[in-house]
């Protein structure tokens, strides 16, 4: 099992109108893709949110680590059909479930390919959120790749105990999970309480009013992504209102194991 | 037999190899230190041998079979690696628990694990803390968890990465005795280490590692007496070879690396040195 999915959520510095843009900008776009694909469950709404996608992936450049972090969603994509149909759902529903799934994977992989911590952290200081709350939000940023090496780490120590994580039926499976995410989640937690004490011995919250030697600035390119969102949005209402989208029918009943 | 062959090793969505051309045949029983700088590799290689990674080129064998031809797990059957950091895999309610998942993992039935558990728990001094919870022990305490959870299975060649660290000195000395046990027990023991002070006390046979390449591959005296490699793998002389250097009115270091092979070097001089001066 390879955890390189998660360079499909790490940013690199990649020279491309993308990556220049206003963090905040990306922010409301990626927001707004995030929103549409919750309003709806009709397959094709799901595929043109995804498919729109494409192409800002393209021109950012970012499309081969892209591809490596829907590849790696395929697991928890499966697992949400199955467990979709096993519990009773509609097969058109599920895959709508799948679908809605890969679309906001996407829209949050996008937007953390192409976005740095640092300006995260700057966009959200420049809309007045307090200093504690996004440090919190950009460190847990940061340390996404440090606990992608742990995870990576946890399951070379498992393997080497004999534990064969794809061996067995689907609840076996899940079950053999658990030798990874407690330790994982031990050392995140340890790793997060030595970090408040790191930094409350650098006196972290010492300076009430920060200030910042950099300040974002918008520009056009910026002003037409969030206008362009909140038309895309106010469109996508229209038609989830009024607009009566062709359905697909599949007619075939997987089988209830419960519900 | 553990037997590394032209191997060479790249990680995935990099250009440069960790591991250049290295060849490296390490006996049953053999007991090997692996040295080097920060990011020689020297973990690296030694996930190869329980097949946690594959050569990009050349082959890794052990005991004749294929790395490539085997899973991880038919493959730590015979090759125990623990790792650095205890953390990254204790995670079950008992130190028992923890002990026993590997064995079942490999297949034991119920009274072996139970035989074993209490056996390897006994061996390292863990017995108190059997039904205690693997995270409210120590560091040390939970690193020899770790070593017991692989020791339980029984692994014919046994792999420790940086065993030492965290590790006071009374824990190192009963590593190191254990060590020695394992090896009258005829295993093979490869530990990956920068602790120089260990490996003299040790003396096992060194494979320096400098940039993915192998650039020596002697004894423990050799090795840390040769200022040359030492500096090329970013280790220093244990304290006592550096305290000889330091004298030379008493000569060449014939390869002294430990405070007993010292006394006896030093003895007989300082005893000349006294009749000399007239004081004997």
């Amino acid at each position: 099992m390879s955890l390189r999915f998660v360079e499909g959520f790490k940013f690199t510095k990649i020279d491309s109108p993308i990556h220049r843009m206003d963090p905040r900008a990306k922010f409301v776009l990626t927001i707004g893709l995030f929103t549409t694909a919750l309003m709806f469950t009709n397959i094709f709404a799901l595929i043109t949110i995804f498919l729109f996608q494409i192409p800002l992936v393209l021109i950012s450049k970012t499309s081969r680590r892209w591809l490596r972090s829907m590849k790696g969603g395929l697991f928890l994509g499966v697992f949400i059909f199955v467990m979709n149909s096993i519990f009773g759902t509609a097969l058109v529903l599920s895959i709508s479930f799948t679908l809605r799934f890969f679309a906001i994977m996407s829209a949050f992989s996008f937007f953390f390919m192409t976005t740095s911590a640092d300006d995260l952290g700057l966009a959200l200081d420049q809309i007045h959120v307090p200093y504690s709350i996004s440090f919190t939000f950009t460190t847990a940023v940061r340390l996404v790749p440090t606990m992608a090496v742990d995870a990576q780490t946890v399951v070379d120590a498992q393997r080497s105990r004999g534990l064969e994580l794809d061996k067995g039926n689907l609840v076996k499976r899940v079950r053999n999970y658990i030798p990874i995410l407690i330790p994982l989640i031990i050392s995140a937690i340890r790793r997060s309480v030595e970090l408040a004490e790191a930094l409350e011995s650098r006196a972290f919250g010492a300076t009430e009013h920060r200030t910042a030697i950099v300040t974002l600035k918008m520009h056009f390119a910026d002003y037409v992504t969030i206008i362009g969102t909140i038309l895309g949005l106010g469109l996508a209402i229209y038609v989830y209102f009024r607009v009566p989208l062709p359905t697909v029918v599949i007619p075939i009943q997987l089988p209830r194991i419960f519900g | 037999m553990i037997s590394v062959n032209n191997v060479s090793f790249r990680y995935p969505g990099t250009s440069s190899d960790v591991l250049t051309n290295v060849n490296l045949q390490i006996q049953n029983g053999e007991f090997v230190a692996i040295m080097g700088e920060n990011g020689a590799g020297k973990t690296t290689l030694v996930k190869m041998f329980n097949g946690l990674l594959k050569p990009r080129v050349g082959s890794v064998h052990v005991d004749g079979v294929d790395t490539q031809e085997k899973s991880v797990a038919q493959l730590s059957r015979d090759v125990g690696l623990i790792f650095q950091n205890p953390d990254h895999q204790l995670f079950a309610e008992t130190v028992s628990e923890e002990l026993s998942f590997s064995l079942r993992n490999f297949g034991f039935d119920e009274q072996v694990i139970k035989r074993r558990v209490t056996n390897i728990s006994t061996a390292l001094g863990l017995e108190r803390y059997i039904d205690s919870s693997p995270f409210v022990l120590s560091g040390g305490e939970r690193k020899r968890v770790a070593l017991a959870a692989v020791l339980a299975w029984d692994p014919k060649h046994i792999i420790m990465d940086e065993p030492t660290i965290g590790q006071d000195y009374l824990q190192k000395d009963r590593l190191r005795n254990f060590i020695v046990q394992l090896i009258s027990q005829g295993k093979t023991i490869v530990i990956v280490t920068h602790d120089v002070e260990f490996v003299a006390e040790c003396k096992p046979r060194i494979v320096l590692l400098s940039r993915g390449t192998v650039i020596a591959d002697d004894t423990a005296s050799k090795i840390l007496t040769n200022d040359e490699m030492l500096a090329k793998a970013s280790l220093v002389r244990p304290q006592i070879a550096e305290l000889l250097h330091q004298l030379p009115v008493l000569g060449e270091n014939p390869g002294i690396i430990d405070v007993y092979a010292a006394r006896e070097f030093l003895i007989p001089r300082l005893r000349k040195a006294d009749r000399t001066s007239g004081r004997g």
